[in-house]
């Protein structure tokens, strides 16, 4: 147990100093700030390759946002630099990837998965046998009848 | 068809198909990690660093036009690049010109490494912060780059070097 809580407190130390070393970055105006806030959110850190290089603190991603706000500064646009992240590290590097020949499956995919998850939805619904409600004789509907309105009285 | 027996062949078709991709994972012929270089036929980034074993001088890219050679992104963290080191001393004692680029690493550190591994490389730009590795598109180590006489890309591999991933990509280009 002592051992438990001496690990937890070391490993909590270390991830504060970790957060602590996120470097931070000075702009001469608030246009280049978003430009690279905007960026670092929509570009892909290619360590950790789910993240964002915002997300991610790979060193790989700190580089990379070091070298995104160096070119802001130097006056780059926002399409500028992701072109630049872009041929080297191809379309991967965007979060959010252009329309092309090789990822048309990953854009039309999930509406394809959807109509055929409809299609099969329908076909079942309709394929469900409906169950006839139990003729009743008019023997039966007498005494149901006669039930009902001798419990109102 | 017994239709309780259609869970039961998805599941194993799905089983076959993940074992199958297991196996490519393991001998290494599929990495589902990689990502193609968009480099080959393009022209080497002129990069410009500092030299490893002598700070006043620098490593560029532009020196070497002329002759194939190979550019390989290594450092010392990189268990992979300590295992690849007696081939690329081997490729050197064939006269392969290898260029290095230490990635992100200690200087100290790094010489020592050559000191007491042996030096592969004609020379080594020393790139702590990731700017040549960048303009290569790099973003793992070892990786090994061939340039040819004019200039261009022409292989990119990622990963250890080894005799046959030589003769597979690399040898052509020395003939």
């Amino acid at each position: 147990m002592m051992i438990r809580s001496i690990l937890l407190v070391v490993l909590l130390s270390i991830s504060f100093q970790a957060s602590a070393r996120v470097a931070a970055y000075e702009f001469e105006n608030s246009n280049q700030e978003s430009t690279y806030n905007d960026l670092i959110n929509e570009l892909r850190c290619l360590v950790c390759q789910n993240q964002t290089i915002a997300d991610s603190n790979a060193e790989l991603a700190q580089d990379m946002k070091r070298k995104t706000h160096e070119l802001v500064m130097q006056g780059k646009s926002k399409k500028e630099i992701s072109d630049f992240m872009v041929q080297r590290y191809g379309n991967f590097v965007q979060y959010k990837p252009p329309v092309t020949s090789t990822t048309y499956l990953l854009w039309t995919g999930p509406f394809i998965i959807l109509f055929i998850g409809l299609f099969i939805l329908i076909k079942i619904i309709r394929n469900r046998k409906v169950e006839k409600p139990v003729e009743l004789s008019d023997n039966d509907k007498s005494r149901a009848a006669d039930l009902l309105n001798s419990k109102g009285e | 068809m017994n239709k309780a027996a259609i869970p039961l062949i998805v599941f194993l078709l799905m089983a076959g198909l993940f074992l199958f991709v297991l196996q490519k994972i393991n001998t290494g012929e599929y990495d589902p990690r990689d990502i193609p270089t968009e480099l080959i036929n393009q022209k080497v980034p002129d990069f410009e660093l500092v030299n490893l074993l002598d700070t006043t001088d620098t490593v560029k890219a532009s020196d070497y036009l002329g002759n194939p050679w190979l550019l390989n992104v290594w450092g010392t963290w990189c268990a992979q690049c300590w295992k690849e080191h007696p081939y690329l001393m081997f490729l050197s004692r064939q006269d392969v010109p290898i260029v290095g680029i230490n990635w992100r690493d200690d200087m100290a550190e790094a010489r020592s490494m050559l000191t007491s591994e042996g030096n592969p490389f004609v020379e080594t730009g020393f790139d702590p912060k990731s700017d040549a590795v960048i303009e290569l598109g790099v973003y793992g180590a070892p990786e090994t780059f061939l340039v040819d006489a004019s200039g261009m890309i022409k292989v990119k591999h990622k990963g250890a070097m080894s005799p046959q991933v030589w003769q597979e990509k690399f040898q052509p280009f020395f003939k």
